[in-house]
């Protein structure tokens, strides 16, 4: 028996267009950067690709509702973009036009390789968090040729004016050339450094995301963008700290429902773990212990453990606090820092209790650090010593401009 | 002969206006066959813009590498030439040759001797 009688009203086709335009530009964008990449190579040109690619989303627009989406679109949309790339050099200059046929035709097998992985998605990862290049360009090249982004959705991202943005682009994209920023993979031995150099332009994109307020929806896409790209990137280098990036990042992402009520931050203790997105930690938490049995910590990897611990945890009482503070240890033995010895002394609060955990945050040089101030005054909180406690976040308050934050600290400081 | 490098100064992100390219280009390609031939001409040539420069410090071992020009000015060197000279004054005069070339204020400043 159908649940109501009548004929079922369908989809209109206005709908069916749009979700079909939906999907087509989701596949589009998933693809950019591996169409564009391939093309760089053979061009030997950025803008050029660029703005093929984005002649072949229009086909693809134009066809793909017709005809279907391709069995391979990432390949069709690859050949596309390469004849497009093509009829524009015929109509700006006829002399290149023949070798970049020629190119086109007959450079269908991987390029020789100069690094140790062969896909052309990794130069240009490579090339975009090149060193010579400033960490916030390095991070809008990323966005807009690997993942696709346009360059409006960059700069409202990052809260500076399209123009501003554009610049900024168009510069970075200008020394590549000028500076002849070389398009390959780094050899062997300088792979570690620079991957590290590539692992934090992606974790910065994560919580540029991660950290903003509620109802800053591109901000978050900008999370989701970094996941994207980090899991590419750990399907191309085998490499632990990637894969532990890549967990560090789903264990983050999947607390993000609980993160926030009512537009203030609620913090891990009090998070209605039910929310959590099981799905993300299931795999954060594969990915930790694969990374275990690799046994080779780096900074990520550690981060990524800790995250586990508390995510393993079925509500905050349950917490392995022992484990946290050894995870800690480990992290600061790997990368010595004052903003470790604070997050380590939270842990140590829950084990040893608040008074020995505030001896060690006061001998950090951290005043300028909100998170120092929260810390400071949760533990003098425990500690009875209201007067102190509102004083800190009294202070915590004036150094945060992030309103979920300050909903938060605001709620707190009022119920002494 | 002393040796002196003559540095042309323009403005950051410095765009010729049209037609003062191609005059400024055929100038300069003739100030350079006639030093050439004179046998002054030891180097020379234009710079991609200070946005395109890198800074590396490696004092400390591992390089600090930093995108952009050393300080940011508002001139900036756009090329140079390395010239062969008996004096100042003559390297005075194949500045003021240079600058009428490349429609540029030069500076001139002569290399360390050996001694």
């Amino acid at each position: 028996m159908p649940d109501s009688p009548g004929p079922v009203a369908g989809p209109s086709r206005d709908q069916l267009d749009a979700t079909i335009a939906d999907r087509i530009t989701e596949i589009v964008r998933a693809e950019h950067g591996r169409v564009v990449a391939t093309l760089i190579r053979r061009l030997g040109d950025i803008d050029l690709a660029e703005d093929a690619a984005a002649d072949a989303l229009v086909t693809a627009l134009e066809r793909w509702p017709a005809d279907g989406i391709p069995p391979n679109p990432g390949a069709w949309l690859t050949t596309t973009a390469g004849n497009k790339a093509i009829d524009r050099i015929r109509r700006e200059n006829k002399r290149d036009a023949k070798y970049a046929e020629a190119a086109m035709l007959t450079d269908d097998t991987p390029p020789p390789d100069h690094g140790p992985v062969e896909d052309d998605r990794l130069r240009l990862i490579f090339t975009c968090c090149h060193p010579a290049l400033a960490p916030e360009n390095r991070v809008a090249l990323t966005l807009r040729l690997l993942g696709g982004l346009t360059v409006a959705e960059i700069a409202h991202a990052f809260l500076v004016p399209e123009t501003t943005m554009a610049q900024r682009i168009t510069r970075s994209k200008q020394k590549i050339k000028n500076a002849k920023i070389p398009y390959r993979v780094p050899r062997a031995e300088d792979l570690r450094a620079r991957l590290d150099g590539v692992l934090a332009v992606l974790y910065l994109i994560f919580n540029e995301g991660y950290l903003a307020s509620e109802g800053e929806g591109l901000r978050a896409d900008l999370s989701t963008e970094a996941v994207r790209l980090t899991r590419q990137l750990a399907a191309l280098v085998d490499d632990p700290e990637v894969a532990g990036l890549l967990a560090l990042m789903l264990l983050t992402e999947a607390r993000r429902p609980a993160r926030t009520a009512d537009g203030a931050l609620v913090t891990l203790d009090e998070q209605d773990r039910s929310l959590w997105d099981a799905t993300l930690v299931d795999e954060g938490h594969r990915l930790v212990r694969r990374c275990l049995t690799t046994n080779r910590p780096g900074p990520y990897q550690v981060q990524a453990a800790i995250n586990a611990v508390h995510t393993d945890a079925l509500d905050a009482s349950m917490t392995d606090w022992a484990q946290v503070v050894q995870l800690y240890d480990q992290l600061l033995a790997l990368q010595p820092s004052p903003i470790v010895e604070l997050n380590r002394a939270v842990a140590v609060a829950e084990l040893d209790g608040p008074e020995v955990a505030l001896s060690i945050v006061d001998r950090l040089d951290l005043a300028a650090y909100h998170p120092w101030h929260v810390a400071r005054a949760e533990l003098l909180r425990r500690m009875h010593r209201y007067d102190e406690a509102r004083a800190a976040y009294d202070r915590a308050l004036e150094l945060t401009g992030n309103e979920a934050e300050r909903a938060h600290l605001t709620g707190r400081r009022d119920s002494l | 002969m002393t040796q002196y490098m003559l540095s042309v100064i323009h403005p950051e992100d410095f765009a010729y206006a049209p037609g003062d390219q191609e005059r400024a280009f055929a100038q300069v390609d003739a100030f350079n066959t006639e030093i050439l031939e004179s046998g002054r001409w030891v180097f020379g040539g234009g710079l991609v813009p200070p946005s395109s420069a890198t800074v590396v410090d490696g004092r400390s071992g591992a390089a600090v590498v930093t995108d952009g020009p050393y300080v940011e000015v508002k001139e900036q060197l756009g090329g140079f030439w390395v010239v062969e000279a008996a004096d100042q004054d003559e390297a005075l005069e194949l500045a003021r040759k240079a600058s009428a070339a490349c429609l540029h204020p030069v500076e001139v400043r002569a290399f360390q001797g050996e001694g």
